[in-house]
Order: structure tokens, then sequence, then C-alpha cells
């Protein structure tokens, strides 16, 4: 199954947007890589709901505006987007810098959405526990601490990106920084008001999480009111990727049950 | 031509052979390969240095900011430069530079400056910086906004120094309700201030504008790049309507004086190779954390990095491109000469102690280089 992809304008900001399939509506918040490809689990969500995947601006092929500082701009600017797209009873799902961004979006105003799906989240601190720092690392060091299963590393690791995804690599990386740099991964304002995000929750980590080790599991299922939480063996920080068909299951057995 | 005598500070006694199994002697070095009985003992021969270059009559002595590394002891350089006013009588005093974008109330570079400016009575230089790359890991401050924190911070420097408090600033990232120095600077109007680079032409530009005239340092580039900074700062101020003084370009660069060519080689080969392979070691990742340079000038880095293959520097390589200046005085003198024909720059900022270049080698190269090339680059 392949998405159609389209331009979406909110606020005069062109962003690039990808969709595919039919039913319930699903938004889907990239993580701090930006979306190099369409993935399996994307076709695994389309068959049964219909999936919006938008690229954050200052990522791929999305405009940066100079006016998007932080994060609490980027959940403001996508509260500005479900709005004028006129989307409401939404599945959010994030990973990673994308479920941080869900969850600002979500403390903000979440009159407009039905459930969370949290894969590997940044956004909160575990006090002295430290992120892995993938902005030190280096290029293939960063890609292998992503996976548990070093053949998917392989694969990546494998491909010579051309220049024009060398130049996405770079921007989307300048993006990042402006985003999580500092304090590192996280609001020290968010933790304390994630008891608004009134909605059924699912989490989902790796056990093998290099970069928001497990112990943060705890503390989000912890601090969400209303959550579960799934721990997946064998996994790394992209549990939609290193485990595709279990993550979706795990989805659709969570949106079809609690959170429909 | 004037003339700097400049020390970064390196903490020689490091186990170069442990240091190099860490991914820097930056940022994550273990400080347990400090031992603060031997750095003591180098802080106080760093100083002696810098105090004796005044002896021999350099114009001024120079030190710098760098932090958490073994490549230089002085993560505050002021302390080095008050300590250097109490033992020194006319030199000038440059701090080249302190690291404006990783403080988060620059009015205190102000003051500080304002501090050695009176304690010195007019002797110091105040050099701009940015910090390196690595110092946006060690410091935390986030580097997409390194240049905004820079401008600002310059400019609120400035105006602490110029116009009368109390006033309020209002920045983006800097706001402060009062800005009133006390001390305000000795000179009239502000400290002389300089800006060391690795050339990108955002700051070259900025540097030139009439407004500003700023000297431009070079540091550590390769004879042809050093050029290319220095006439691409001319012809900048050409586009700005003047033409640049000699007095508005410098060259920081290691150099070594030693009777022959081949005593030169044998004496200091060595060192400034610990000074390129050893102590300025860092990834890509730590010397270009994004947002530090534009999406162009990173890009540029990469190729050039890729055209250099990553291999260890020689220093027979860092002769050859005239990174480093090592040989007899004719040899040092003809690459200071050579530099002067192709861009007019009238600032020598000499590195004469570089990695783990000994107290008496320093010394001597000190002696030779007032002795043997100073007198020709006077007059």
């Amino acid at each position: 199954m392949s998405a159609q992809v389209g331009e979406l304008k909110v606020r005069n900001v062109p962003i690039r947007l990808h969709r595919a399939g039919r039913g319930p509506m699903v938004l889907f918040l990239h993580g701090a890589g930006g979306l190099p490809q369409w993935l399996p689990f994307f076709d695994a969500l389309a068959e049964h709901y219909e999936l919006l995947v938008p690229e954050h601006p200052g990522f791929g092929g999305s405009v940066d505006p100079p006016w998007i500082r932080s994060m609490a701009d980027l959940a403001m600017f996508y509260l500005d987007l479900v709005e004028e797209a006129g989307l409401d009873r939404v599945h959010l799902i994030g990973n990673s810098l994308g479920g941080w961004l869900a969850a600002e979006i979500l403390i903000r105003d979440r009159s407009r959405f039905k459930s969370l799906v949290q894969l590997a989240p940044a956004g909160i601190r575990v006090k002295g526990v430290p992120c892995g720092d993938n902005f030190i690392w280096g290029q293939e060091e960063a890609v292998r601490n992503l996976y548990h299963d070093q053949s998917f590393a392989d694969r990546i690791l494998a491909l010579t990106p051309d220049e024009a995804q060398m130049d996405v690599m770079l921007r989307n990386r300048f993006t990042v920084a402006k985003l999580g740099w500092q304090p590192r991964w996280f609001n020290p304002d968010l933790e304390k008001w994630l008891h608004r995000i009134k909605l059924p929750a699912l989490i989902v980590w790796g056990d093998d999480d290099k970069i928001m080790p497990p112990q943060y599991a705890a503390l989000w299922h912890e601090r969400l009111p209303d959550s579960r939480l799934v721990m997946v063996e064998g996994c790394g920080h992209l549990p939609h990727i290193e485990h595709a068909a279990l993550v979706a299951r795990h989805v659709r057995a969570f949106l079809e049950g609690g959170a429909s | 031509m004037k003339l700097v005598s400049f020390h970064l500070m390196p903490y020689r006694p490091l186990d170069l052979e442990e240091a190099a199994k860490h991914r820097s002697p930056w940022v994550v070095l273990p400080n347990r390969l400090y031992d603060p009985v031997k750095g003591a003992e180098e802080y106080a021969r760093h100083i002696d240095a810098l105090v004796y270059a005044e002896e021999l009559g350099f114009d001024a002595i120079g030190v710098n900011e760098h932090h958490q590394t073994a490549y230089g002891l002085m993560p505050a350089p002021n302390l080095i430069a008050s300590a250097l006013i109490q033992r020194t009588k006319k030199v000038q005093i440059a701090i080249l530079g302190r690291a404006l974008p990783l403080v988060n109330n620059p009015i205190y570079i102000a003051e500080e400056f304002a501090m050695l400016d009176n304690l010195s009575k007019g002797r110091i230089i105040a050099g701009f910086v940015r910090g390196i790359g690595s110092e946006y890991h060690s410091s935390g401050v986030n580097p997409f906004f390194s240049h905004e924190r820079f401008h600002e911070a310059h400019d609120l420097i400035i105006r602490a120094w110029t116009e009368p408090g109390p006033f309020a600033f209002d920045g983006d990232h800097f706001s402060l309700r009062y800005v009133n120095l006390w001390p305000r600077p000795y000179q009239t109007p502000h400290p002389p201030v300089w800006i060391p680079s690795q050339g990108s032409s955002e700051t070259v530009a900025w540097a030139a504008d009439p407004k500003r005239k700023y000297p431009f340092l070079v540091t550590f580039s390769s004879g042809d790049l050093v050029a290319r900074y220095h006439n691409s700062y001319r012809e900048q101020a050409r586009q700005y309507g003047y033409e640049a003084g000699a007095d508005q370009l410098g060259w920081a660069c290691p150099i070594y004086v030693a009777e022959t060519d081949e005593r030169a080689r044998e004496e200091a080969g060595r060192a400034v190779e610990t000074l390129f392979n050893d102590f300025l070691r860092q990834s890509f990742e730590m010397l270009m954390p994004p947002g530090y340079t534009s999406i162009g000038s990173m890009k540029n880095f990469i190729s050039m990095r890729r055209g250099l293959g990553g291999g260890k520097a020689t220093a027979e390589s860092l002769i050859e491109s005239g990174t480093a200046l090592i040989g007899s005085p004719k040899t040092v003198l003809t690459g200071i000469e050579r530099m002067r024909e192709r861009t007019g720059f009238g600032i020598l900022v000499a590195l004469l102690q570089f990695g783990i270049l000994s107290d008496d080698l320093t010394r001597g190269n000190m002696d030779r280089f007032a002795s043997d090339v100073m007198p020709h680059l006077r007059g």
C-alpha cells in the first residue's frame, strides 16, 4: 500500500502530509529522525484507520517558520492544524520527539482527541537516569543505538544517501537541536501537567531502549491518569519499526477496546 | 606589525596514550587524568612564559577560553588576565576571547572586562567568540541559537560600555531591566574588540562592517585558507566602501624558531603534532553541533573534511601547508613575509608554546623569535 502525499497549509505554512486508509482518524507524529520512508507499521494501521502522517515544520519537505522556536510553539502549531483541517475524534500516536509533542498538545487542549499512544516518548525526565546522548554519538553509533536487533542498523548503514537525502538529514538535525538540545529532550514543566491528559493512553517501550531508558516508561505510566504500559522484549527506541506487526496489534487492540 | 604572544595553557602532563582511548580530550575525557599538583605547576610555568613575553618586547600577551578539556586550562581566562596584570607593566593583555553565547547574563562579561581594563589602566583587548562546537556540548547551550545569542550579547556589552546607565535591554535571549555598569571601562569608548574566528563568511561580513571594523584573527588554518579569509575580509570592506587596514587582519599561528630547519623540526615536530592530533582531536559531531553554523557552511565543512581524508597531521604536512611556522629564523620570517605580501595583515598572534612543548624549548623559542625574527617585523 502507498500513501497519498500532499501539502497542507497551516497559517500559510506549507507542510507535507502523508495520508492512507479509511476509518477512524489516526494522527501519527514522527520522531527526531523525521520521515525518511513510509513504514510497514503505517500500512498495518491504514488497513483499519484513516492515517495522517505530517512532516513537522523544519523536517523533510515542510517549511520551518522562524516563529517556531520551541516545542510549545510546535504544539500550538498542531492545535491550529487540527482546527484548520477540521479534524475531530482523533487518535494520536507519537514516537520519541513526536510523543513529547503529543503530550504538549494534549495538556493544552485535548478536546478534538480520543486517545493517545506513546511509543518511547521524550518530554519528561527521570532524575539520575540520563538519556542517551545522540547528539555526541557518531553517525554509525547513533544508528546502532536506535535498535536492539542490529540487522535493522546494518540495512540502514548499507545505504548511501544522495545529496538531497543528506540535506534533509542535516535539516532535520538542525530542527531537532532547536527543539530538544536544552534542556535535553524534556520540558521541565510538562510532567506536572500530564494529569490533564484525561484520555485512554497506551504506552509502548522497548526493553533495550538506549535513548529513552526503560525507567522512563514507569514514570509516564504513573503520570498519565488512564494508561496501560506494554514493554516490548528485544526492542530499542523504535518499537513500531523493530516490532511493527506486534506493535500494530497492540495499538489496534487498544483502539478497538478501551480507546474507542 | 603588532606582535602578540599567545598561550593556550595546555595540560602537558596528559597521558596521551590513555587519552587516545576516549572519544576526545574535550567534554568527556575523565578528569581523573588531571593531577592538581602537576596542573598547578603548569599554570605557574605558563604564566611565567607570558610574563616573559613583555620583557622580550611583545606588544601584547594573549589568553583564551575553553571548557572541560586538556587542550587548555582556562575556562575563566579573565582570572589569568587578572594575574598577568599584576605581573606586567606596559604590555597589552588580549583575552581572545570570551565565549559570549555560553553565558546566561552577558553583563557579567562586560563587568569583568571593565574591571580588568581599570585594573590594568587600559591595557585590555577584548576578544569575542562563540566558543567552539564542543563547548555547546559541555555548556548545554543550544547551538541552534548560537549566532543570535552572540549578536545579542555583543550589542548588550557594547551598549553597557558606552551608553549612560541605567537603561533597559530588551533582547530575545537576554532581557534586563537594569544595565548600569560599575565600573565603566577605562579606555574610551571601550577596550578594542577583536574577533578570532574560523573564517565563516557571516562572521567576516559582520566584523568588517564599518560600524565595527573589528580586527579579524584567523586561527589554525593552512596558509591558503588564512590568505583566503583575509582577502575575503578585504573584499567585504571594499564592498562597504573602505579599504581594510593592516591592523584589521590577524593571523594566529604556532611558531617555532631554531638555528636550522632540521633542528626546529627535531625539537618542535612532535609537539606540534600533539597539538593537532591529540589536544585538538574532536569528532564531527562535537565540532559541528547542529545550528552552530549555517547548513551551507556545515556542508562545506563536510566536503572539505572528506577531501582531507581524516588522516593524522604530521609536522611535515603542517609546515608544508603553512599551518605552522617551524624552522630557522629565515624560514619563519619568510613565512610571515610571504603572508604579509599575500594579505597585508598586521597582527601576528604567535603561539610559541604548543602541545607538549617543554618549558626549556618554549623559552629558547621565545628568545630566538625575539632576537632573530622580531626586529625584522618592526619598522
